[in-house]
C-alpha cells in the first residue's frame, strides 16, 4: 500500500470529526480553545467566518457536529459542542467593529436575494463586503424566515436574532420587507446581475382524512400555526391538544400549545421511539414539560360533532422489529379515538414555487424541486441561484448557510464573468504545537469529566410568557469543565518517516493502543490486522507512513481512536512523531482568487 | 518523563483475558524514564505477557537491583508484589522470597551493570540454583543513570557518546548462563516486541532460571554511530535463530510442521514451548552447540536471538531443596518451630 497523502486537505479535515460533519466545517476545537482561554469575541468571529450565526445556531442548530465527536468513543456522551458556540455568542463584547463594514463604492452589480431566511442572509454577508448592492425580499414584515416564523421565542429569542441579522444588514444590504416577488419573469426583466432564491419549504403538508373539512376549524397545518404564533395572530389554543407528527416541529407545536393554554397535549407517533425524526434532545426537552409522546397510532379519521373537532381516531400498530432495528413486518391490532380540542399536523413540509413561472427558464424535477448543480448551486437558467430549504428540499439552517456560502462563491464569480466550477481549493496549514519539553500550546492531558447538564427555567415559571428562553445557558463552572472534554482533534499528530529509530516508544505509550509498526501490505484490510482493533467504522481513515529507514517496515496509525493526547509526540525521541495545529481553510467568497477592488 | 499520566480509555470491543482484564489492567505508573529508552518496551512487553497468559497481578512478584533498568518495575501490573533492593542484590532476595512461597510468579528485572558487574556473582547463584523466576537482563551496554561509561557488555572497539573506545572483552550473559548450568537461555532485543512477549510467556511456564537477555537500546547514551547497542546497529546485525511459542496446557498444537522444523518442548505445567527452527543447523537442546554458536556470532558481530538453549529436565530450587508446597506464611506455627526437643535430635545427628 501507498504511504498516506497527507498533503490532501481533506486528510486531516476528516479527522476532526465534527468539523467534517459540520455541513459549513466549523473549526470546533480551535473556537472551544479560544471559549478555555476567556476569548469570548475571538472565538464567536471564528465561528461567524463558517456558520454566520453563532447566537441562533448556539441554540437551535441540528448538531451534526455532536453526533460524530470523537469523544463518543471513549465516553457516553458528545462534548457540549452546541451550547459552547452559545457561550461564546452570549459572553462576546460587542464586536459590531470587528465585522467587514459596507464598502466606500459600489461595484455595480445588483443581487437580488428571495426570501429573508439563513440562506439569503448568508450571500448578503459574503458579497456586500466585497461591494455587491444586495437586496433582499421578503413577504413577512420581519426578516429571519423560519428562524423567526416556525422557531418559537422560548428557543431562540427575538433579540438574538435580530442583533445577528442586523449585523448583515449593517453591511449596507437593502431590505424590502412585506415585498412578497410574485414574478420570477418579472425579476428577471429587471436587470439583477444574479438573483438569488432561498424561500425555504414554505408549505407543509395537509392529511386529507374523513372529518378533514367539517372540523378545519381546530385543524392546523404547524408551521402555518407557528408562523402565526410568531407574529401574535393566534394567542390561544384549546384545553387538549394533539400533535400530529414526532418531527423537531411536533417538538415547537406541542411546546407552544403548552404556553397557550393547553393543559394536555399528546404528540401522536406512528412508530416506535426509534424511529421519531425528531432530535433527542428536544424529545427530552417536550417530556421535561410533561408533553405525552404516544407511540404506534396512527391517524384514521377526525371526529366530529355538529360541525366542531372533538377527537380523532388513531389505529393501533405493532411492529416486528429485526436485530438491526429495522421493521419487517406490521399489523394493525385496535383502534382508539382520543377526544381533543384542537390538533396540529407537523408531518412535514415541502418545496412551493407558485410564482415561478412554467417558461421562466428553470428547469423543475422530481417533487417540483428545481434542478440545481450541487456544487455552484445555480439552476438551469444562468444567473439563477438556489440555497437553503429552496433548493434541495427541507434540511436545516447550517446546511442553508453552507449553501448561502457556496451561492455566494458562485455569484461572484459569474459576475466576474469566471467559470463557477473553477473554485478556490481547500487547503491545510500545519502548525507545530510544540512550545518546549511536554509543553503544547493546548491542553493535551485527557480530563475524564461528564457532560455538563444544561439548567432549565423552573416549570412553574417558563409558561408565564411565550417568550422566556427555557435554556439558561452555562455557568462559568460548567464552561471550565466542558472546555477540557475536547479532545483537540484539529492539533494532528504528524508523522515523518526518515526520523523514526523504531524504538516502539510511541506504540507502548498510546493509551488506546492505535499505533503499530509493520512490514508494508497490499490492502489496508492487511494492514490493520497488526492494531490491537483491527476492526474500524467505515469512513475512519488508516495512517500509513514511508518506509521506515532502518527496517522499511511502515508505521500505521488507526485515525478512529487517537485521543490527540501527544503522549506519541512527548515519549519519541526523534521528534519524528509531531502535534500540529491543522487549519482547514475553506475558502468563501472573498478568498476567490480575483478579488474586487 | 511526559507530561501527564497515561489515562485508562474505555473502548469499545476491548479485547480482554480469561480474568476478564483489560491490557491496560496490566500497567503500572507512568515511565520516567528516557522517550524512546528500550526498557520501556520491555516493560510494555512484560505487561502484554501477563495479560495474554491471563495471570492475576496479585500472583506476582517484581523485584529488582539498582539503575535505569531496576526503576521499570514500577511500569507494569501496578497491583502485583515488588521490592527494589540493593544493587545487584536481587538475586538472592529473589531466591529467598521463592524459598518462602514458591507458588508466586517472580519476576527480576535488572541491567547490565547491575547484574555483570556489581551483581554477577549474585546472578551466578541464582543460575546455579535455577531459582524458579524470570529474570529479564536488559542489556544496553552503558551505564546510563551515570551518563555513558562503558559496562561489562560493551563490546570491544565500540565507542562511547564523547569517542573513547573500549577495550575490554564483553561479558555475554548467554554463554555465561549456559556455562554454569542455565536451563533457559534466551535473548531478544527491544524493539522485536511479537519475540520478546512470546519468550516471555515461556520463560514464565518455564520450570526454573529463565534469563531472557534483552538488547535495550539507551536512547541518550548508547544510541550513537560507534554504538554496538544501538536501535540502527541492532536492527542491522540483528538475527532470529529459533522462535519459540509458548502453548498453553488448554490448547493443542494442531498446526502440522515438517520434520525438523518444528519441535514441541513439553512442560511442567502441561503445557509446551513450540521451537520453530530458523536456522535449520541450530538446536536449542544442545548445550554445547549453542555455545559454540554464540562464540561464532560475537565473531561475525551477528546477534543471534531467540530462545537459544531449553533443558525441562533439571529440577528448579523448590524440588531440589525439597521445599514446602505450603508458604511458609500459611504453615502452623507448631511445623514453622517444631520445639527444641525436635531441634536436639537434629543437633545429635551431627555429633
Amino acid at each position: 500500500m501507498k504511504a498516506t497523502d497527507t498533503s490532501n486537505p481533506d486528510y486531516f479535515h476528516k479527522v476532526v470529526d465534527c468539523q467534517w460533519a459540520c455541513p459549513a466545517h466549523t473549526p470546533v476545537p480551535a473556537y472551544i480553545r479560544l471559549i478555555a482561554q476567556g476569548r469570548y469575541s475571538d472565538a464567536y468571529l471564528l465561528n461567524r467566518d463558517s456558520n454566520v450565526f453563532p447566537g441562533i445556531l448556539g441554540r437551535v442548530c441540528d448538531r451534526p457536529c455532536e453526533p460524530a465527536c470523537r469523544r463518543t468513543r471513549v465516553d457516553e456522551e458528545p462534548v457540549a459542542i452546541c451550547r459552547l458556540k452559545r457561550v461564546a455568542a452570549d459572553h462576546r463584547d460587542d464586536i459590531s467593529d470587528r465585522l467587514p463594514k459596507k464598502p466606500e463604492h459600489s461595484n455595480g452589480k445588483r443581487i437580488a436575494l428571495i426570501g429573508a431566511g439563513p440562506a439569503s442572509f448568508t450571500v448578503a454577508n459574503d458579497l456586500a463586503p466585497l461591494g455587491y448592492e444586495c437586496t433582499i425580499f421578503e413577504k413577512l414584515s420581519e426578516p429571519g424566515g423560519l428562524m423567526r416564523a416556525n422557531i418559537p421565542a422560548f428557543r431562540l429569542p427575538e433579540k438574538v436574532l435580530n442583533e445577528e441579522l442586523q449585523y448583515i444588514l449593517d453591511m449596507g444590504v437593502d431590505l424590502k420587507l412585506g415585498t412578497p416577488v410574485s414574478s420570477m419573469k418579472a425579476m428577471l426583466d429587471d436587470g439583477w446581475d444574479a438573483v438569488f432564491v432561498g424561500t425555504g419549504a414554505p408549505k407543509g403538508k395537509d392529511l386529507y382524512l374523513p372529518g378533514r373539512e367539517e372540523g378545519a376549524a381546530n385543524i392546523h397545518i404547524g408551521i402555518d400555526w407557528l408562523e402565526s404564533v410568531a407574529f401574535d395572530h393566534i394567542e390561544a389554543i384549546g384545553k387538549k391538544v394533539l400533535i400530529i407528527g414526532v418531527g423537531n416541529t411536533a417538538m415547537d407545536c406541542c411546546r407552544t400549545s403548552l404556553r397557550l393554554g393547553a393543559d394536555s397535549v399528546k404528540v401522536m407517533a406512528r412508530k416506535p421511539r426509534n424511529f421519531f425524526k425528531a432530535s433527542e434532545w428536544e424529545l427530552e426537552d417536550a417530556e421535561e414539560e410533561n408533553v405525552e409522546i404516544v407511540v404506534n397510532h396512527s391517524p384514521k379519521a377526525f371526529v366530529t360533532e355538529n360541525g366542531k373537532l372533538v377527537g380523532m381516531t388513531f389505529e393501533l400498530f405493532e411492529y416486528d422489529i429485526d436485530d438491526k432495528g429495522e421493521i419487517t413486518g406490521q399489523r394493525v391490532i385496535g383502534e382508539e379515538t382520543i377526544p381533543c380540542d384542537d390538533v396540529i399536523l407537523a408531518i412535514g413540509q415541502e418545496n412551493a414555487f407558485p410564482w415561478i413561472e412554467q417558461d421562466a427558464g428553470i428547469e423543475f424535477g422530481k417533487w417540483d424541486i428545481p434542478v440545481v448543480d450541487e456544487e455552484t448551486f445555480e439552476s438551469s437558467r444562468k444567473g439563477v441561484f438556489f440555497g437553503g430549504d429552496a433548493a434541495f428540499g427541507p434540511k436545516n439552517i447550517i446546511w442553508a448557510v453552507e449553501h448561502g456560502h457556496q451561492a455566494a462563491i458562485s455569484i461572484h464569480r459569474h459576475c466576474q464573468g469566471l467559470d463557477l466550477h473553477d473554485r478556490a481549493p481547500r487547503e491545510v496549514e500545519l502548525q507545530s504545537a510544540k512550545m518546549g519539553m511536554f509543553e503544547w500550546r493546548y491542553s493535551n492531558s485527557f480530563d475524564a469529566s461528564e457532560r455538563r447538564e444544561m439548567e432549565h427555567v423552573e416549570l412553574v415559571d417558563r409558561f408565564k410568557r411565550l417568550n422566556i428562553e427555557v435554556e439558561l445557558g452555562f455557568s462559568a463552572e460548567q464552561i471550565a469543565v466542558e472546555v477540557q472534554r475536547c479532545l483537540n482533534c484539529d492539533i494532528q499528530t504528524v508523522f515523518e518517516a526518515p526520523l523514526c529509530e523504531e524504538c516502539d516508544a510511541c506504540i507502548d505509550v498510546c493509551p488506546v493502543e492505535c499505533l503499530s509498526i509493520t512490514p508494508g501490505a497490499d490492502s489496508e484490510a492487511d494492514l490493520r490486522q497488526a492494531l490491537s482493533q483491527p476492526e474500524a467504522p467505515e469512513g475512519q481513515s488508516l495512517y500509513v507512513s514511508a518506509p521506515l529507514p532502518l527496517t522499511g517496515r511502515v508505521m500505521i496509525k488507526d485515525e478512529n481512536v487517537c485521543l490527540h493526547c501527544g503522549l506519541c509526540a512527548e515519549r519519541c525521541p526523534t521528534a519524528a512523531w509531531d502535534m500540529k495545529e491543522g487549519v482547514i481553510r475553506i475558502p468563501h467568497a472573498d478568498d476567490q482568487m480575483e478579488t474586487v477592488a | 518523563m511526559t507530561s501527564f499520566v497515561k489515562p485508562k480509555i474505555r473502548r469499545l470491543n476491548e479485547p480482554k483475558n480469561e480474568l476478564g482484564k483489560t491490557r491496560a489492567d496490566y500497567d503500572g505508573a507512568m515511565s520516567t524514564l528516557c522517550a524512546g529508552c528500550g526498557h520501556d518496551s520491555v516493560t510494555a512487553a512484560l505487561a502484554r505477557a501477563f495479560f495474554e497468559l491471563s495471570k492475576e497481578p496479585k500472583d506476582v512478584v517484581k523485584v529488582s537491583g539498582i539503575g535505569c533498568s531496576s526503576k521499570t518495575t514500577t511500569y507494569f501490573l501496578k497491583d502485583a508484589h515488588g521490592a527494589n533492593t540493593v544493587h545487584g542484590r536481587m538475586p538472592s532476595f529473589a531466591t529467598g522470597a521463592a524459598a518462602v512461597n514458591k507458588n508466586l510468579t517472580y519476576v527480576g528485572v535488572s541491567g547490565d551493570g547491575d547484574s555483570l558487574s556489581i551483581g554477577l556473582g549474585q546472578m551466578a547463584h541464582a543460575i546455579r540454583r535455577n531459582v524458579d523466576m524470570i529474570y529479564m537482563l536488559e542489556n544496553n551496554g552503558v551505564y546510563g543513570l551515570t551518563k555513558g561509561q562503558f559496562s561489562a557488555s560493551s563490546d570491544i572497539g565500540s565507542t562511547a557518546k564523547k569517542g573513547a573506545t573500549n577495550t575490554l572483552p564483553p561479558i555475554d550473559p548467554a554463554i555465561m548462563a549456559l556455562s554454569i548450568g542455565a536451563t533457559f537461555v534466551a535473548r531478544s532485543f527491544s524493539g522485536d516486541k511479537a519475540q520478546l512477549v512470546s519468550l516471555i510467556k515461556a520463560g514464565i511456564a518455564h520450570r526454573g532460571f529463565a534469563l531472557i537477555d534483552v538488547i535495550s537500546p539507551c536512547v541518550s547514551f548508547n544510541d550513537h554511530k560507534g554504538s554496538t547497542k544501538s536501535y540502527a546497529h541492532t536492527y542491522q546485525y540483528y538475527h532470529k535463530a529459533v522462535h519459540a511459542d509458548y502453548v498453553p496446557p488448554s490448547e493443542e498444537i494442531t498446526a502440522a510442521y515438517a520434520e525438523g522444523e518444528a519441535m514441541p518442548v513439553e512442560l511442567h505445567d502441561g503445557g509446551s514451548i513450540l521451537l520453530r527452527k530458523l536456522d535449520a543447523d541450530y538446536d536449542p537442546t544442545d548445550r554445547a552447540g549453542a555455545m559454540s554458536k554464540l562464540l561464532q556470532s560475537q565473531q561475525t558481530q551477528e546477534i543471534l536471538t531467540g530462545l537459544l538453549y531449553i533443558d525441562e529436565s533439571r529440577p528448579a530450587m523448590a524440588e531440589h531443596k525439597k521445599l514446602p508446597e505450603t508458604p511458609l506464611h500459611s504453615l502452623p506455627y507448631s511445623k514453622l518451630n517444631p520445639g527444641a526437643d525436635v531441634l536436639r535430635k537434629i543437633q545429635d545427628e551431627f555429633r
